[in-house]
Formats: structure tokens, sequence, C-alpha cells
């Protein structure tokens, strides 16, 4: 367990939803630690509740009983203005399917939580051209996602969770819909970004080998519960 | 989100369903343009009929007789007469009287009703016709619109009006008798005062002078020059300046002193003391409003006070009800371009179900969704409301130059029929958007409430 006091606490969390005349236990009775700084890759097959336990800390739901800390802050205890503020403020996402709106260029789509902040104008233009730059996308700013390729548009996705300077990102199967070289590239982004800022990343995964190899903790989920979670040597990172 | 981003992420997403919202911005605009046409048509109307009965002079007069023995529409009835004790004399309807009219407050003018039957000589040819003398308020009342050469230089100008039908017997083309003269020949009648009448040597010969009436009648000639001819009858009525054939300032149709048919009867009503009295007297006041304050300031003056303001009020329900019908029949099509409104808006939500979850996942609150939808729906009343305006106002030019075609046809002035005041204009477009606001608030709530995963999951 890490020594420093957890960035995120999961407090004997379970998430049920009713399906017709049945109740799915998504996640059941899951208790878990996070530090800050960490990359944390959450492990398991289909349906085992580690995209559910991922949208829970990232303010997306609620829990249906036991309590999420974040920075000492219960979410569960939080009003919906109060969960659109934090993921506003102390969350970054990404998404399997990238997310990007159609309807708007790159920079648009960048901008968005910019907006949502109501940060101002010109100090937006600065924030989005940094969060290009940093996923290597200055040039296509100007660009619809559609004419993006896969890899582009999750680096642009990438650079729309970073530039409200998060505490954390969530990425929900970042490489998912990737070829492996384009999704090690993504990985490889999201390691730079860990290191350079200091953010806490926390990955849902199914690839059991690229989480080994880019993350410092797994935690492996089946049927709702933990069943294992353990630290990556430094070695096994390249 | 502030304002200008909501403006901008709303605008940016009417002009990405180009074709369905401007269908849908199409619909509201037909449903206002039906509202103001509807109402513009109401409102025209009303102008018309109220421009018209203003000008009959109808609805801003008092008609004042003395108490004596004038039972009227608006005396007081046999009732409260004979109430009045004998010994009381009532007051006398004389030159006095006039006088305390006319400083009463918003009181225009004060004027007898002067008519009588004359010859008129013109270009040695002599025509029997009727003569009225003309208040000076009728100049702003604009009874004399549309004459043919100008009203009277002034108030004490020997100056004539001919209407029309008369000034076509004087010559073919009325248009020229402008400028020319004619001369009116009439009886000027003479009260004889008493103290004349007791001059008579025995009582017979006074009897004689009181049987013959006590007024002696000079026939005598005015040479007056036409200035106008007018082309309708400035219309009729109580006070009114209808009815003539030849009109004359009132105060040079006073000074004639021409016999009128009442004269036996305001002889009498003189009482022989030789002060001339009228038999009715017609007050103008400023505006219609004004009527009430001024017939009670008469009545407690001891006399009796006469409007046709009642009339004027049963018009006006008859209007706002004719309005209000008018305009729950527009508001229908606004109803139907609600639905499209909120149709629209539904079928916008499940389109962009997975962009209301991203939005929410990148921090949006449930307000900042709502006020999205609702500043569509907004944006849709605004320019649905401008362009309904736009085409209301349209269709009712389309109404007047139609009816005003069909008129003509029928030798009718062409009449404005349909009218768009500003104030109708600004409300039509404030009630489209009101409406667009009502139909947005349930999708915008509906797309508020959605849940972030869901809505995340949604394909």
């Amino acid at each position: 367990m890490p020594s420093t006091p957890p960035l995120i606490h999961v407090d004997h969390v379970s998430r049920d939803y009713r399906l017709g005349e049945t109740t799915i236990r998504a996640v059941n009775d899951l208790s878990l630690e996070i530090c800050s700084g960490e990359f944390l890759a959450l492990l398991g097959s289909s349906g085992s509740g580690k995209s559910t336990l991922l949208n829970l800390m990232a303010g997306l739901d609620r829990p249906t009983s036991g309590a999420i800390h974040v920075q000492e802050k219960n979410l569960a205890a939080l009003d919906s203005q109060g969960l659109a503020r934090y993921r506003r403020e102390t969350v970054g996402m990404v998404f399997q399917s990238f997310n990007l709106l159609p309807r708007m260029t790159l920079e648009e789509n960048v901008e968005l939580p910019l907006r949502l902040a109501e940060i101002d104008r010109s100090e937006r233009s600065r924030r989005v051209a940094q969060a290009l730059d940093r996923v290597r996308l200055g040039a296509r700013s100007k660009h619809r996602p559609s004419e993006l390729s896969g890899g582009e548009q999750q680096r642009g996705a990438l650079a729309r969770a970073l530039v409200n300077q998060p505490t954390i990102l969530f990425a929900d199967e970042p490489t998912g819909n990737l070829d492996s070289t384009t999704g090690e590239q993504i990985l490889l982004l999201l390691r730079e970004i860990q290191d350079t800022l200091g953010m806490t990343i926390i990955m849902v995964t199914h690839e059991r080998p690229l989480a080994e190899r880019f993350a410092n903790r797994i935690a492996v989920l089946s049927d709702g519960k933990l069943i294992d979670h353990f630290a990556m040597q430094t070695g096994a990172r390249a | 989100m502030k304002l200008r981003d909501l403006s901008e992420l709303a605008a940016r997403n009417l002009r990405e369903a180009i074709l369905r919202n401007s269908l849908t911005t199409l619909g509201v605009a037909v449903g206002v343009a039906s509202l103001v046409a509807m109402l513009s048509l109401g409102v025209g109307l009303q102008t018309l009929a109220s421009d018209r009965l203003t000008k009959s002079g109808l609805f801003d007069a008092v008609f004042v007789t003395s108490r004596r023995e004038f039972r009227g529409p608006g005396s007081d009835g046999p009732r409260k007469s004979s109430a009045t004790t004998p010994k009381e004399n009532p007051k006398p309807l004389d030159e006095d009287a006039r006088q305390k009219f006319a400083a009463l407050p918003n009181v225009v003018d004060v004027y007898p009703q002067i008519r009588f039957f004359t010859d008129v000589r013109f270009d040695n040819n002599t025509y029997s016709t009727n003569v009225l003398g003309v208040p000076e308020s009728s100049r702003s009342a604009s009874a004399f619109d549309g004459i043919t050469g100008k009203y009277f230089s002034s108030s004490t100008a020997e100056e004539a009006i001919l209407q029309q039908d008369f000034a076509k017997d004087l010559s073919p083309q009325p248009a020229s008798l402008v400028g020319k003269e004619i001369t009116l020949r009439y009886a000027e009648r003479r009260a004889l005062s008493s103290d004349e009448i007791a001059k008579e040597k025995d009582i017979d010969a006074q009897l004689d002078a009181m049987m013959s009436g006590g007024i002696s009648i000079v026939s005598r000639e005015k040479k007056l020059r036409i200035v106008g001819v007018i082309e309708s009858d400035p219309s009729a009525g109580i006070g009114g300046f209808g009815g003539g054939r030849v009109f004359l300032p009132i105060r040079v149709a006073e000074q004639l002193h021409a016999a009128q048919a009442n004269d036996v009867q305001d002889f009498v009503r003189g009482g022989g003391n030789g002060k001339p009295t009228y038999a009715a007297l017609t007050i103008r006041v400023k505006n219609p409003k004004d009527v009430l304050k001024v017939e009670d300031a008469i009545k407690k003056q001891g006399f009796n006070a006469f409007s046709l303001l009642d009339a004027a009020r049963s018009l006006r329900l008859v209007f706002t009800v004719f309005d209000l019908f008018l305009g729950l029949f527009g508001s229908l099509a606004l109803t139907v371009a609600s639905l499209g409104i909120i149709n629209t808006l539904v079928m916008a939500i499940l389109e962009r179900r997975r962009e209301i979850g991203v939005l929410k996942a990148l921090g949006a609150t449930d307000g900042d969704v709502r006020s999205l939808f609702f500043a569509e729906a907004g944006a849709m009343g605004v320019v649905g409301g401008l362009f309904g305006v736009t085409l209301g106002w349209l269709i009712g030019q389309a109404l007047t130059y139609g009816t005003t075609i069909y008129l003509r046809r029928q030798d009718l002035p062409g009449v404005k029929i349909s009218y768009v005041p500003w104030w109708l204009a600004a409300s039509a477009i404030l009630f489209a958007v009101a409406v667009s606001l009502a139909a947005g608030l349930y999708p915008a709530s509906r797309a508020a409430k959605l849940n972030p995963v869901e809505a995340l999951r949604y394909e």
C-alpha cells in the first residue's frame, strides 16, 4: 500500500443496475486507494466492472453504496453541480471512441472544456495551442475530426483532456480503437504526460501486456470485485 | 457557460442542421405572420372606425340644453325635473353660460348650432340650400380632410366651403369654383325687446307686437368667397358638422343673425328680456376621455348634458372582443409551430445524445445543457418572430392593396385596413420567443437530465 495519503479512496463501493426485473451488481463492495502521481491500470475482462469503477471515480456516475473520496471530498455527497465542477476542474477524460464533436475543428474541440470553465478568450487560445503542441498536433488544429486519423483523433482527445490542467486523467480503453503501433504511441504519450506533469493516470484496459509495460500499478477486476493489485517493477517499463 | 459562448455553440448547432432548423423556424414565422396579419387587421379596422368616428365629432362632444322643458336624451327626465321647485328659476343657456363652459378645463370650443335654409346666388342663378356654421375646432378634428382648396383662413373670414354635390349644381367643374364669390340671400331676425313692446301705446298694440312674434325679419345679402369644395359630407350627428351644403365659420354665421327654425322657441325662452339664449350648445373637448368630466361639471352648473360616450365604450368593447378572437385564431398557427419546435429539439436530443454525454463528461452542468437547448429554441423564436412580423406586415399590405382595388372598382376611396403598430410587432416577436422557449422547456430539461454514462454509450 502506498505510504503517502491516497488521492483517491474507493471505500466499499457497490454499483447496481436494474435490467428489467433483475439487478446486476457491476461493482461489488470494492475498496481501492490510488496515490497522487500513480499510473494505475484497471485490468479485467469484458463485464468485470472496470469501466463502471472508472466512471464512478470520474464523477460520471454515483455508487449505489459506499463512498469515493477524492482529495478528501466524498463524490457521493456532491450534488450534480458539484460533480460537474469536479469533472471540469479535477478530471480529464479520454474515451475508447475518442468522442471528439464532429461539427467542430480540433482546436474548437480542445477549447470546449475551457468554454465550460469560463476561461478568458485570450487565455484559451494560449492553452489550446499548448495542449495541441504537447500531443504534437499543432499543425492540424483547423481540421475536423473526420479529417484526422484514429491516432490523431485520440491525441486530440488527450489534448482536450489536458487543457483544463486536471489532477487526474481517466482513460477508458484509450487504445481499443487503434492498431497496436498507434496504441503504443498513445500510451507513450500518457507516460510522458505522467512524467512531465506529475499527473495521476487511471487507465482501463483489457490488454495486459500494455498495462504491464506502461503502468506503475495494476488492479485486476473480476465480477465487480478487486481480485488482485500489484505494483510493477521499474524494469518492466520500457 | 458565458452567454457569448452559449450563443456561439447554439448558432453552430443550428447551422449544422440547417434545413431542419430552417423549416422549423419557417413554421414559427408562419405562425407569427398569421397572428400579426390577424391582429393588424383588427387594429387597422379599429383605427379606421375610430378615425371615422372622431372625424364625425360624435365622441368628443357634449350636447348641452337648458333644464327648462327639454326632455331629450340625457335629461334628468320628468321625475327629477318635477322635483325642481317651480320657484327655482332654471338657468338660461345664454352667452354667460357659454363663456363659463368655454372656461372649463379641456374644453376646446363651445358653439351653438347654426343651420338655416337660404338662397344662394351665383352666376345670375339662384339656388336654395342649407347653410351650416362650422366651429373652429373642426379644423383640428380633420373633418375637412380631403378638401379641394383650403379651410377657412380665419374664424371670422367671410368665406365658404361648398359640399361637392351642391358645388356641382353651381358648376360642372367644382374645383373651378374656388376663389369665386357667392351671395347668400337670407332672412335676418331681430327680436324686439320688451322695452320696444312696452313703447306701444295701448295693450292691444302690445299684444299685436307679441302676437307677431316680437321678431322682425329683414332680408339681407352677404357676399362670401369660396375657399374650398369638400367631396364627402363631413358627417352628421349631434354637434357634428354635417348636414349642410354651404359651410361658414361659425362666428360669421352667428353675426348674420339668420332666422332659424327654432327662433320662435328661442324668443319665448329669452323671456323677452332681449338677452339672446341658445336652444342648445355643443361643447367640444380635447379628448373623448375628457367628456365625462366636462359633462359632470356642466350638470353641476344646472344644465342638461348628454354625450355619446357610452356608445363609444360599447364600440371599444366590440373591437376588443374582435381583437381577442382574431388573436386566438392567429395563435393557433403559432401553437402548431411550437409543436414543430418541440419535435425538432426532441429529435436533436436523440441525435446529439452522445454529444450531450461528452459535454457533461467535460464538466458541463445540467444548467449548461439546458441553456444550450433553450438558446437554440429562443434563437428559432427570434428569427421566426422577426421573419414572421415582416411576413405578417406584407400580408396586411397585400390585404390593404386588394381591398383598395376592390373599393376603387366600386367608386369608393381606398382605406388602410391593416395596420402594424410598433407594439404589435414587438409583442409578436416577444410572444414568438416566449412560445419557443416554452416549447424548448421539455426537450431542454430532458437533455439536462440525461445520464452522462448512458449518453456516452449511445451509438
